[in-house]
Parts: C-alpha cells; structure tokens; sequence
C-alpha cells in the first residue's frame, strides 16, 4: 500500500473511531484526554508540514502555539472582539509572526541546525518578553473571563469542544493529503531532499519555504488557541515554554515523520506515554519528558519512519502493492 | 552616560574573567563541529549535569569544587565517549538532522531527569573562597574568577598542545580534514570520533568546576550558557579553535560592559537577541572561517 493510502485508511479510521467515543462515555479524563490529544495533534500537524514535507526542523514551534493563544485571548479581552472571530485571529497572527521568522532565517540562508537554533532563540525571546510584559499578564498569566455561552467559543459539554477540536484535526489532515498531491507538496518534497537541485530545477526555493512556514505556524497557532478556550489560563510558559516545541516535533516523528496520519497517530502515543508516566511515578516533574526524549532517541535509532513507516512496511510484506 | 576609566577597566578585566569559562565551554562545541561536523545539542545539558556533579561532590562528600576537576573530567570525558561511540553515532545513520534530534532527545533527557531528580530550585554551594578577592589599587579582583581564567586558558593551551604536537591530536586533524583517507590509513575513524566527543564533554565539565563556587545551578541553567557558546561559536567560526577562543572573549567583555549601561533583568534577553542577530547577520563568523 502507498504511504499517502495507508495514511487516509489510518486517519478516517482513527477519526471515526474517535469521534464516537463521547457517545460511549462521558468521563472527565477521557474526554480531557483526547482534547488535549487533539491539541497537540494540531501542533504536531504544523511542525510535520514543516519539517516532515519541507525538511526545515524547527526547534521553536512553541512561539506560534504562543501567538495563537495569546493572541485569541488578548483579541476577546482587550480589544472585546468576539471569541470565535478572535481564534481565527490569533491563527493569523501565528501565520504572520511564522512569515516574519521564516523570511528573516531563510533570507540569512539559514540552514540544517542554524535554523533550528535560531527558531529556539525565537521562542526564547517571545517567552521572556510575554513573561516580563504587563500587557500580556506578565508572570502571573492572563485568565479568560468565565462565560460559557456558544457566542463565546465556551461550553457546558465537554463533548462539543472535543468535536470542534477533532474536527479541526480532520480539516487539516485532509489538508495534508491534499498537499501531498499537489505542485506546493512536490517543490517541498524537492526542497527537503536536496534545497539545490529544486533551486537549479527552477522551484523558487524562498517563496515555498516562506509559505509552508507561515501555513506550518498557523496550525500550530491553531492548537494554540484551542488550547486557550479549553482550559481559559495561559501563562509566558504554558504558551512559549519548551514543552509545547518538544511534544510537536516528538509526535510526529514518532507517528511517522512527513505522513498526513504521523501527527494524529504520535499525538494520541505520547499523551498515553504522558498518562501512564503519571500514574506510574505520581506528581514528580520531568518523568514525561525525560520519556519522550528516549523515545525521540529510540525512534531515530531503530524506527526511523515511525509507525506509519513501519505499518506501510507490514502491509507490504504481506504482499499489498 | 558616562564612566571612570577605572570602573570601565574594571568590567573589562571582569568580562575577560568571564569569557574565559564561556571559552571553554564554546571549545568543547567547536571541537566536536570541527572534527565530526555535527552540532552536539546536548552540550548545555552536559554543562548542566556537571554542575549538578560538583554540587552533590560538595554537599555529600565534601570536596573542594576545583578538586572535583580530577573527578568530572574523566568522568564526563568517558560519558562523552560512550555516548558518541554508542548512542548518537549509531543512532544517527550518518544524518545532519538525525544528529540533531539525537542530541536534542539526550538533552530532554538529561535536563528532566535532573528536573527530576532535583526539582526547580536553584543551588549553590558555599566555599570559604567565594568572596575573596585582590585589591588591584584602581579595583578588587574576585580570587575564584581569577582561578577560572587561569585554569581556562591552561585547559585550551593543553588542548591545543595535543592536537598540534601529539600523535594522537594528528589522528583527530586527519579525520577532521578527509575521515575516508583517515580510514584508509588506518585510523579507526568511530574510535576518533568518540576521543573528540568525550575531549568536549571533558571541557564543559573543567568548566562546570570553575562556575560552582561563585555562580549557580537549575536544570535549566545550560540553555544560557549554551546559546551563549553558540553565538561565540558562530561569532569565531564554527570549528574554529582560535575563533572560539577570542570569540569567548569578546563577547565576555561585551556582556560586562553592557552590564553597565542595561538593568540585569534585559541580559537575559540579550543572550537570545544577540544571538539571533550574529546568526541572521554574520553566519560566516568574524574570524573568517566558513560556517
């Protein structure tokens, strides 16, 4: 099986499959479970377009899930702009602030580790400078006033939010899909493999990673926002901190880096890995992450293509075409 | 605003201490750069880990920061080497981005494993020395920054004594210049490898024992220290030695003489700025060597 029909197959599958689950239960930590899923999912989607298609890696997605976030709930509180027109908003401005960073790192010619760098001194600067800012709340976060109505992006149901975010998933892997069969997917998929030979083959190299950075950061700025109208706090580390980079770029790899079920798939292994540290080791800080990090070392090591690369392989072995 | 000469000398003298223990730190990048072309992410979580080490050697055992030297740098030196020789080289597959995210998985890993191990707070250790100092006449020299430049620019005159004079020093020269003919003579390249991997971890453990009596540590502390070494890296030149050297300097001197005219809170800021500015402006370095 081709790796663009294992991963439609993998993906409507695993949609359906998780979009009945509220109607089976209604229990609090699943439901708080797959929302957060479905967040990351969402940041692990932006950082794969990047990354995954385009071959840039970047280290800092944490500054668009920030600008995502705090831009939603800076737009409803201080400018009284309506919440749902204020999350549309704030992925804007990740989209914009995506832009700004890619055109200034890939003008310089940023590239391999100096771009992964610079993106982790970004997010570092945007973090310190939202932590130090009265405006944005400052150290002491910012707390979006409590109004559950459906005119304020805010729900009695756990449920509803949970299906916004699910659907928001779906969007966007079929975005994916899409990409992949498109000219924008293919200069990508050139430019990863070798950035000089699509420029010699006439794909304007700039213009392509500018775009796939600003649409990879809105979609990060997407989950960002989400993230925002769930739980209604941000703080300078919630936003900018190095969890949120770290948890978008290990999720995918471990789905299966540049596949349009890879996100999805990561997503809902990491959060079980991040779950079942929890029970395991209690209340002790860093037992997830230092998880991750061994996973991040074991994937690279032995599953270089990740879950979908290894289902793809399975498949064929059992003598799918 | 305007300054003695004496207070401006003074904070020159002190960056120059500074940019002493930076160079070190910065050396261990650039060798590893230098030799295996690769950027060692976990360089800040290593200086980070042995910082932790000297602590627990003071609040356990009771030894003296600058006599764990003879403790941590062997110690890291064989950390470093068996990383490299068994974790990051096989996991790598040859890869520049593979690297990469190897590096970055062993710095999550180390950092909150630490995290875990010592939670957030900060610590210091106290040792009767940390705020002696010389009366220079025009103004006083702290004792433990003095014992740091002198024992930095000992560590990076050994290195270069054994990577110019030693047989083993022309080993690592020849696989930075062409690993296939190394190979072909018969120098076992992975060996190499692991050698300068484990001479970088040996630096940034010299220069965790030259910070613990006058600076502090938190499992996070290493991102500073190492973004710091990036931008001296990229400054000097990326495998540069001599770059990194005068790149550390200067850019210790700047950081003082900035502590002058800023409030305390912005140098924090600065490190990532400053960063971002030498990365987007000059990525060749100053000192000539090609990125």
């Amino acid at each position: 099986m081709r790796q663009e029909r294992l991963s439609l197959v993998l993906s409507v599958g695993l949609l359906a499959g998780l979009a009945v689950v509220p109607l089976v239960t209604a229990a609090n930590t699943v439901l708080n479970f797959l929302v957060f899923a479905m967040i990351l999912a969402l940041a692990a989607h932006g950082w794969n377009l990047l990354a995954g298609y385009a071959g840039q890696f970047s280290f800092g997605h944490a500054a668009f899930f920030g600008v995502g976030a705090y831009g939603g709930a800076l737009l409803q509180m201080r400018a009284g702009i309506n919440p749902w027109v204020a999350f549309l908003g704030g992925i804007m401005l990740a989209g914009i602030v995506g832009a700004v960073i890619g055109a200034l790192s890939f003008r310089a010619d940023l590239r391999g580790s100096y771009f992964s760098l610079v993106t982790l001194a970004f997010a570092e600067v945007l973090r310190i400078l939202v932590n130090a800012t009265p405006a944005t709340g400052g150290a002491a976060g910012l707390l979006i006033p409590l109004d559950v109505r459906f005119a304020n992006f805010q729900f009695a149901s756990r449920a509803a939010f949970y299906w916004i975010a699910l659907a928001l998933v779906a969007l966007v892997t079929l975005l994916m899909l899409v990409i992949e069969n498109t000219r924008f997917g293919a200069y990508l998929t050139a430019i990863r493999e070798n950035e000089d030979a699509a420029r010699a083959l006439g794909v304007d190299v700039f213009a392509e990673k500018i775009k796939a950075m600003t649409l990879s950061a809105a979609i990060t700025g997407a989950a960002g926002g989400l993230y925002a109208q769930y739980f209604l706090y941000l703080d300078a580390n919630i936003g900018f901190g190095p969890w949120i980079s770290i948890e978008a770029l290990v999720a995918p790899i471990i789905g299966g880096l540049g596949t349009a079920a890879g996100p999805l798939v990561g997503a809902l292994a990491l959060q079980m890995l991040g779950e079942m540290s929890k029970t395991v080791a209690g209340r002790i800080p860093g037992i997830d992450l230092v998880l991750f990090g061994l996973l991040l070392v074991l994937v690279i090591a032995f599953m270089r293509r990740g879950v979908v690369g290894q289902l793809q392989r399975l498949a064929m072995a059992r003598g799918g075409a | 605003m305007m300054f003695s000469p004496e207070i401006v000398m003074a904070a020159v003298l002190n960056g120059v201490m500074t940019g002493s223990v930076y160079a070190l730190i910065a050396l261990g990048l650039t060798l590893v750069y230098g030799v295996l072309h690769i950027i060692n992410f976990a360089h800040g979580a290593m200086l980070t880990a042995a910082m932790f080490a000297v602590f627990v050697g003071h609040a356990v055992f009771r030894i003296d920061p600058y006599a764990m030297i003879a403790v941590v740098a062997p110690l890291f030196f064989a950390l470093g080497y068996a990383l490299q020789r068994w974790v990051i080289g096989p996991a790598a597959h040859g890869s520049e981005s593979n690297v990469l995210l190897v590096t970055l998985g062993l710095s999550i890993m180390i950092e909150n494993a630490l995290l875990a191990g010592f939670r957030s707070d900060t610590r210091s250790i106290d040792v009767p020395y940390a705020f002696s100092s010389l009366d220079l006449g025009f103004t006083f020299l702290s004792v433990p920054r003095l014992v740091a430049f002198g024992v930095s620019i000992a560590v990076a005159f050994l290195l270069w004594l054994l990577l110019a004079r030693t047989d083993a020093g022309k080993a690592i020269r020849a696989v930075a210049k062409e690993p296939t003919g190394a190979e072909l003579v018969g120098i076992r390249v992975e060996h190499v490898f692991a050698v300068t991997f484990g001479l970088g971890a040996a630096c940034v453990a010299v220069a965790a024992c030259l910070l613990m009596p006058t600076f502090y540590v938190s499992p996070r502390i290493g991102n500073a220290f190492v973004l710091v070494a990036f931008t001296i890296v990229v400054l000097g030149g990326m495998g540069s030695i001599p770059g990194a050297v005068l790149g550390a300097l200067f850019v210790g001197v700047v950081e003082s003489l900035s502590g002058l005219f800023f409030n305390e809170s912005l140098a924090q800021l600065g490190v990532f700025l400053i960063f971002i500015l030498v990365l987007l402006l000059r990525p060749r370095g100053l000192f000539g060597a090609k990125a």
